[in-house]
């Protein structure tokens, strides 16, 4: 049978940034996937040698907008090896209030998009929704929607203020019944079953050989999480567990996001009820010569920064590695194999920090035959309606 | 005012295109059109290609790879053809103006309607954007 590729992207309508897939198929089988990357440079790292340390946790938040507590947390921590100096132990707790924050709307944003493009757009806005009550909740507690500016080397630059908290309490309690009715809408959805069981299997060798990272792994069975494996921020001193499943299916990927939602906002409530008092910032003020790493555990994966200093008040290099640059791999072993109607789901399952699967365009050889974007998405939506029909739902 | 004018402004449909941003915007673009904010209540809606958009909604910083890509996109887009620059990068490059990659900010390199600032500009920003670009178009 003759190949066909498939260029996926770069641009295409729904979110996220660009990036360009090509797909090489057989009759409707995958055989080959190729990534090219560089629509998004900015050249961060670079820049990040013109400006001093306290600038940088700015210049890093932008690297990613649904990481930007991530790459602030790594880098200060970085800079933070380099003296090195421990932060004093209520902004440990703040730091980590506002980075489990992050992971609940990181994870229901995908949660969303998954179920767009898997023809459940109930999901999606039921899950976008509920996203925005935990905006509000950053919004209360740092200021702003995104880009929470919490983060500076040697603390953070605001705190939490104590009438706030009980409002926060009360506003995270009231997300919890929905997103249950969400967990149930998913997880015991047999259509949804059917769609992703069995689809994008990353077995355990392959997530170990691809060094795969975050919920990508431990979906597959890796318990690999930094919180646990070299606990920063206040991990060590609360009580909750690491989400393992073993299949390392689609399903299970939406699981391990599902249920870590709930360690998240177990997390918080007990960072903010048993908030310590004392100084938030160690006001630092000269970064001696000397080199830091700093990981950390993102909604993604791990997120790594390696920070160089010559004693002046800018880095002289900076590195960043962000978690989907490990997990972009693995589609070797999961997208490979399957049908391009399943290929959009298994594309979106790593959550990558670009959705590319939206604007497709499907070419055979020939240049007969053309899908753009939206035909893809809906080819996977039709899948479902069809397997829906089929069950008798 | 034009007829397509008079009728675009009816349900103007979007089309975004992200120019190396951080996502930020995109997303509160997204926001938009989810139950909270719901622009789809005054007839907006995402476009899935730029040949059925009547406005361009730009984010990011206008990367090397990007500003080819831009152009041939709004040599494609339907005129008229309305743009919006959305977020600090693209009004300026923000952050990013002593970037290697980022040469040119975007209002050198398409005509652009409305700027909406912020980083990211919230969902209500952006929709007051979107509504002052239809009051600019009924004055003409």
């Amino acid at each position: 049978m003759g190949r066909t590729i498939v260029p996926i992207g770069p641009y295409h309508p729904l979110q996220e940034e660009p990036e360009f897939f090509t797909l090489t198929v057989e009759g409707e089988t995958v055989v080959d996937i190729d990534v090219q990357l560089g629509y998004n440079h900015r050249g961060i790292e670079k820049l990040s040698e013109s400006k001093s340390f306290d600038q940088t946790t700015f210049l890093v938040e932008r690297i990613c907008g649904i990481c930007s507590t991530s790459h602030p947390f790594a880098c200060t921590r970085a800079v933070e090896d380099i003296i090195p100096v421990e932060v004093p132990e209520r902004a440990k707790y703040i730091r980590t209030i506002i980075a489990e924050g992050e992971r609940i709307h990181s994870h229901l944003l995908w949660l969303g998009l998954a179920g767009h493009f898997l023809g459940y757009n109930t999901v999606y806005m039921w899950a976008w929704k509920l996203r925005e009550e935990i905006l509000d909740v950053m919004e209360i507690l740092s200021g702003n929607r995104n880009n929470y500016a919490m983060f500076k080397p040697g603390g953070v630059r605001r705190d939490i203020k104590t009438e706030d908290i009980t409002g926060v309490i009360e506003k995270i309690d009231s997300i919890v019944p929905t997103l249950e009715m969400l967990k149930k809408a998913v997880i015991d959805d047999p259509v949804l079953h059917a769609r992703t069981k069995g689809i994008g299997i990353l077995s355990k060798e392959e997530a170990i050989n691809f060094s795969a990272l975050g919920p990508t792994a431990r979906a597959s069975g890796v318990a690999r999480d930094v919180r646990k494996d070299s606990p920063y921020g206040a991990y060590d001193k609360i009580g909750w567990k690491m989400i393992v499943t073993q299949n390392g299916d689609v399903f299970d990927k939406a699981v391990v996001r599902i249920l870590e939602t709930f360690e998240s906002i177990k997390i918080i409530k007990y960072c903010l009820l048993n908030l310590p008092a004392g100084e938030i910032d160690l006001k630092l003020k000269n970064i001696p010569a000397g080199e830091g790493i700093g990981h950390i555990e993102a909604p993604r994966g791990e997120t790594f920064h390696y920070i160089r200093s010559d004693g002046t008040n800018r880095p002289v290099r900076h590195k960043v590695r962000a978690p989907t640059f490990m997990n972009l791999p693995t589609y070797k072993a999961t997208v490979v194999g399957e049908t391009i109607s399943d290929a959009t789901i298994i594309l979106a399952a790593i959550d990558p920090c670009y959705c590319c699967t939206e604007r497709m365009a499907v070419r055979t050889t020939k240049g007969k035959k053309l899908y753009n974007g939206e035909e893809l998405v809906k080819l996977s939506q039709a899948k479902t309606e069809k397997l829906r029909k089929k069950m008798g739902y | 005012m034009s007829l397509k004018l008079k009728a675009l402004l009816k349900s103007p449909w979007v089309f975004h295109l992200s120019t190396g941003s951080c996502n930020n915007c995109d997303i509160e673009i997204l926001d938009c059109l989810t139950p909270r904010f719901d622009i789809e209540r005054f007839g907006m809606l995402l476009a899935p290609s730029i040949k059925h958009a009547d406005v361009l909604l730009i984010t990011g910083s206008c990367n090397r790879q990007s500003v080819v890509r831009l152009k041939r996109l709004y040599e494609q887009a339907p005129k008229p053809c309305l743009v919006v620059a959305i977020g600090e990068c693209s009004l300026s490059r923000g952050m990013f103006i002593h970037s290697y990659n980022c040469p040119l900010p975007l209002d050198k390199i398409i005509p652009v309607d409305v700027y909406i600032p912020g980083c990211p500009p919230k969902p209500e920003a952006i929709i007051a954007g979107v509504v002052k670009l239809i009051e600019k178009i009924k004055k003409k």
